[in-house]
């Protein structure tokens, strides 16, 4: 994993500043839902290799949540742009 | 050719010329009763099983590297049954019961080295957990020690009693837990299974699983389709991508985890452990390195190799318990890929498509486990039912609501 993580908000900033909470792709299901879907939302993941996006937060700045878009297997960072602004609302 | 100190006697007077590979390297046959995916310790194990306790032999287990070449041979080598949940206890004692007569039954020296563990506490309230865990393995019939502060002075002098903010104030000791020499844990499940008749066959990655009418019927492999009755997935890091092949989605996703060993030294720590104010465990290998490590990295990764970020907070929690260690050069780090469940317990399970079979999720914790995985494996693909110390590791526990969450960190993988 890359060192240094681009926050569109702090800049270059060391990875030891962003907590990390995992995949982004799992979309939250509306509350009534049925159980199949919340199982699928909480429990399953895809777990691909390669190009991946992922939730992380960066709590030793500007504390927003940001989606990193990287590859899990050469650990290049492709980009990182605000949650809110990736259009990714409550997940 | 069976080991023995006669066979080690002849042979160092025949000059060492007499000795033969350990294992064949045969062609694969168009089917199989059953075919292991994933030539790692469990899935060499469950081979042995197989064909030790359940009389199945035309099995092959496919390896897309070469043998032991993932976690088997990547861990900390601990080995212990020191688990609080009803669902885990039981299956890690059988596991460490099962190490305790292995080296007879392969006729392989793994060195097994029950030097016991202890796990270190800090303050009052960890050390009731630790009583209560303590108490939990008792109830399972496993022996659990509560050492006293000036016991371990006793036993450790070289730990940092006086730490301001994580002082030492007792530990849980197994004494059955120690280490294995993991490489040859591989090497004697394989030489055992090659010698019962199972097909090891390396350097053949699985590209497909191929079905007719939803049934499992065999796998695509680079070295073109092999038939079975039945398909056992055993990969580790990479189960999630060879379930893919099949359509099923699972409760894992995959992390790195780095170890890290030093220059050799004279026998200095002669137990293995673990640190409770951190995730820190270090043991010493019979070679002299210190052998320690701790939390996986954190983020998703199929990168056998791990963040500095990580590797300066192990040394730092290491120096915080042992300041000694301050003094000691690290050779080598390495980093495996994870297979992390939801609820940081493992899977041994069929699926939802018929004939095929799953083990995984084993977390940073498989390599204890693999006697008992592979037992335990075997049974369910030779007699279609779970182990009755395996039965609470099912795929189905996450959507019945009955997670095995030993850390009680909830359905978060990189937090187990």
């Amino acid at each position: 994993m890359a060192s240094l993580i681009s926050c569109p908000h702090c800049g270059t900033r060391p990875k030891e500043e962003f907590f990390i909470r995992g995949d982004a792709t799992p979309v939250r299901p509306a509350l009534m839902a049925a159980e199949e879907v919340w199982h699928d939302y909480v429990h399953l993941r895809a777990n691909p290799r390669g190009r991946i996006r992922e939730h992380w937060q960066h709590v030793a700045g500007c504390r927003r949540w940001l989606v990193v878009e990287r590859d899990n297997f050469t650990h290049e960072v492709f980009g990182v742009t605000d949650a809110a602004k990736a259009g990714e609302g409550a997940r | 050719m069976r080991y023995s100190a006669l066979s080690i006697l002849k042979q160092a007077f025949a000059g060492n010329l007499g000795w033969k590979p350990v294992w064949r390297e045969p062609e694969p046959k168009a089917h199989y009763d059953v075919i292991i995916v994933g030539g790692g310790g469990h899935g060499l194990a469950t081979a042995y099983y197989l064909a030790k306790e359940f009389g199945i032999r035309n099995v092959a287990v496919i390896e897309k590297g070469y043998l032991g070449s993932g976690n088997v041979g990547r861990n900390t080598t601990i080995v212990r049954s020191n688990y609080m949940l009803p669902g885990n206890e039981p299956f890690y004692e059988f596991s460490l019961k099962l190490w305790e007569g292995l080296e007879q039954g392969l006729n392989y020296n793994v060195m097994l080295s029950q030097r016991g563990i202890i796990s270190l506490f800090h303050n009052d309230g960890q050390r009731d957990h630790y009583i209560r865990r303590g108490n939990a393995m008792m109830m399972e019939g496993v022996a659990a020690e509560l050492l006293d502060r000036e016991t371990l002075k006793g036993m450790l002098p070289f730990l940092n009693f006086e730490h301001g903010r994580f002082p030492i104030i007792g530990g849980l000791l197994q004494r059955r837990a120690g280490t294995a020499r993991h490489d040859a844990v591989a090497w004697g499940f394989a030489r055992g299974a090659d010698r019962l008749g199972v097909d090891l066959i390396q350097n053949c990655e699985v590209t497909g699983i191929r079905r007719e009418n939803g049934v499992v019927t065999g796998v695509e492999t680079t070295k073109g389709f092999i038939g079975c009755n039945k398909l056992a997935l055993a990969a580790a890091g990479n189960s999630s991508r060879v379930a893919e092949m099949a359509g099923l989605k699972l409760p894992l996703e995959s992390h790195v985890l780095q170890a890290f060993v030093t220059e050799g030294l004279k026998p200095c720590i002669d137990h293995v452990i673990t640190y409770g104010a951190g995730h820190f465990y270090i043991s010493q290998s019979d070679k002299g390195g210190l052998v320690f490590g701790a939390e996986i990295d954190g983020y998703s990764s199929y990168a056998q190799r791990g963040n500095l970020a990580t590797a300066e907070h192990v040394m730092e929690e290491g120096v915080t318990m042992i300041p000694g260690l301050s003094r000691v050069r690290v050779l080598r780090s390495w980093g495996g890929v994870m297979d992390m469940s939801m609820d940081g317990s493992p899977i041994i399970d069929r699926t939802s498509i018929e004939n095929l079979y799953l083990n995984c999720g084993w977390c940073y914790g498989g390599f204890k486990a693999t006697p008992a995985s592979g037992f335990c494996f075997a049974h369910l693909l030779a007699k279609g039912e779970s182990h009755h110390v395996a039965r609470a590791l099912r795929l189905d526990r996450f959507e019945r609501g009955f997670p095995i969450d030993e850390a009680g960190a909830g359905t978060q993988p990189n937090l187990h």
